[in-house]
């Protein structure tokens, strides 16, 4: 199996990450070579194998739906770039066509 | 000065060591061998608090780790404390709590001295992934230290702490150790909580000690391990020293895989094991040769699954409620474009896209549904071993400690100095590096002990037997 640049363009968006031109051409190799010594797997009849998705049998955890501490607003804003009042703020989400 | 961390609260009862004037000196060292690049910050006020520790040991009123320095891989949370994962993204980031490993240490009395330089977001194999640069092998400087934990593994080695903690998703705790020749121990899986740590690998990660010795080591996993109701994953179960004084080590069965001594071995890593083999066996000690048919598709299987997990868990980084931010776009989709691509470095984006291909419709079943039926494979091997044996012995590493540079254009290359560790986290059991000797090149040689998941007490036990009467390194 081989990945395209293309495709590398495509998962490269869905990830939310760009790359210069350069960086796509290594990336691309990069990625066959991994993938082709991934398709190692290929080799193993998994046939009737059920996935492990996780190492241990865990159950799962259940609480009552109480109120508990929580972190002030103040500082749970601390840490942003850019923030008004008691929110986050971001650059425009609707495009706005100027002429 | 002192062999383990009971002898230096003994010394500072008797008055023979200062604490305070200790922890200054430790400080100064730190300065001095800031070529290292073991730490990327010192905590605020390190002095006092080592001031008031000793006040509690003189009073006779303190915790199990009083006047312990230990510091922390940046990637587990120190409430103020910058908390960086080694990337740019982060770089001006405090969390707001303690990790419940961290607020665990703090109750006994240890001295949080700061926080330690690791492969960004703890992706890689020799500490060269960092955005504040390479850590270097105090033992050869010319070497990597080991990933991704680098810089704890160093910061004991070097002798700038008494011990830390290092997380571990595919071998960031043992291999390192291994690399500077000291103890460190990777624990079962959800024995140790990581609310707190920043994940990489979710059902991968887990946090561990870096110890000179292998008292300080145990002593820092039975304050660090057991229930914790902020993390769903975590077991339940606690490790106690005194689960160590019921068990006669001599009498437990091990064993030793025969795929690790195929091809890549280092041969001088090959003799100083098998070295180790031959004196346990006329020691009276039980061993023979296990299979562990499987491992050879263990970098694989991890290599998918892990970055997997990682693309879903990094998705987090988008400039909106931390970390830094791409100030110059207008738009909301080219600020996370941005401030991904600028804040991220080269392998976490490589893990990144690799993680998200796997998951892509149309790959899922052909990469990340078979990893996860591998990944039954691997473990179903350790537990046919298991059902006969209690421990499973390895080499740590195929070499010792590469240079600085030699794999770092390579990714698949660095990706296969793995191949001893990451069964052990796609099984979920624990591994603890034993130093055994060194190389032609005076480089430290390790040895991996594993059990079942959560027998740590057996795998210390033994580890005991080889420190005080094997004569090892």
């Amino acid at each position: 199996m081989s990945v395209t640049r293309n495709e590398i363009e495509y998962i490269a968006e869905l990830a939310r990450l760009k790359f210069s031109d350069d960086e796509l051409e290594s990336l691309t190799l990069d990625m066959n070579r991994i993938l082709d010594y991934m398709d190692k797997l290929n080799e193993l009849d998994t046939e009737n194998v059920e996935p492990l998705s996780h190492p241990l049998e865990l159950e799962n955890v259940f609480r009552e739906d109480k109120i508990g501490k929580s972190i002030s607003a103040e500082d749970a804003l601390k840490n942003s770039f850019s923030r008004s009042d008691k929110y986050f703020t971001v650059p425009k989400v609707i495009k706005v066509n100027s002429k | 000065m002192y062999k383990n961390h009971s002898e230096k609260v003994q010394k500072i009862i008797s008055g023979i060591l200062d604490l305070k004037e200790h922890t200054k000196d430790l400080l100064s060292s730190i300065e001095k061998n800031s070529d290292l690049n073991a730490f990327n910050s010192i905590s605020k006020d390190v002095v006092e608090k080592a001031a008031s520790v000793a006040e509690k040991i003189k009073s006779g009123k303190h915790g199990k780790l009083a006047g312990m320095t230990v510091a922390v891989k940046d990637v587990i949370s120190v409430k103020n404390e910058p908390l960086t994962c080694s990337s740019e993204i982060l770089k001006n980031f405090k969390p707001l709590y303690d990790a419940t490993v961290v607020e665990k240490l703090l109750e006994e009395d240890a001295i949080i001295i700061g926080k330690t330089n690791c492969d960004e977001f703890a992706m890689g194999s020799s500490n060269e992934n960092s955005a504040f640069g390479p850590v270097l092998n105090p033992v050869n400087k010319n070497r990597v230290p080991g990933g991704s934990s680098g810089g704890s593994a160093v910061a004991v080695a070097a002798g700038l702490c008494d011990a830390s903690l290092g997380t571990d998703t595919g071998g960031s705790i043992r291999q390192p150790a291994a690399f500077v020749g000291i103890y460190g121990l990777k624990p079962t899986y959800g024995l140790v909580s990581r609310f707190g740590l920043t994940a990489y690998a979710s059902s991968f990660d887990s946090i561990g000690p870096f110890a000179n010795n292998l008292d300080d080591l145990s002593a820092i996993l039975e304050v660090i391990s057991g229930e914790d109701k902020k993390d769903s994953t975590s077991s339940g179960k606690k490790f106690t020293r005194e689960s160590l004084e019921n068990l006669d080590a001599s009498k437990l069965k091990i064993g030793y895989p025969k795929e690790f001594f195929g091809k890549g071995i280092q041969s001088e890593v090959k003799e100083n094991f098998l070295k180790v083999i031959q004196k346990l066996k006329s020691a009276g000690i039980e061993i023979s040769e296990v299979s562990l048919p499987h491992n050879e598709y263990s970098i694989a299987a991890y290599y998918i699954l892990t970055t997997a997990e990682a693309s879903s868990n990094l998705a987090r980084y988008d400039g909106v409620r931390y970390g830094v931010r791409d100030l110059n776009s207008t738009e909301l989709k080219e600020m996370y474009e941005q401030t991904r691509s600028i804040g991220f470095g080269k392998e976490v984006k490589r893990r990144i896209m690799l993680g998200t291909y796997v998951l892509s419709s149309g790959y899922y079943d052909a990469y990340y549904k078979k990893a996860q039926k591998v990944r039954r494979l691997i473990k179903n091997d350790f537990d046919n071993v298991f059902d006969n044996f209690d421990l499973i012995l390895s080499p740590t590493t195929p070499t010792t400690a590469f240079k600085l540079g030699e794999k770092t254009n390579d990714p698949l290359q660095m990706y296969l100095a793995d191949v001893y560790t990451t069964s052990a986290n796609l099984a979920g059991i624990p591994g603890l590096n034993i130093p055994i000797g060194f190389d032609n090149d005076n480089l430290p040689i390790g040895m991996q002990l594993m059990s079942n998941q959560f027998c740590e007490d057996k795998i210390i036990s033994f580890a005991k037997i080889l420190e005080n009467e094997m004569n090892l390194s």
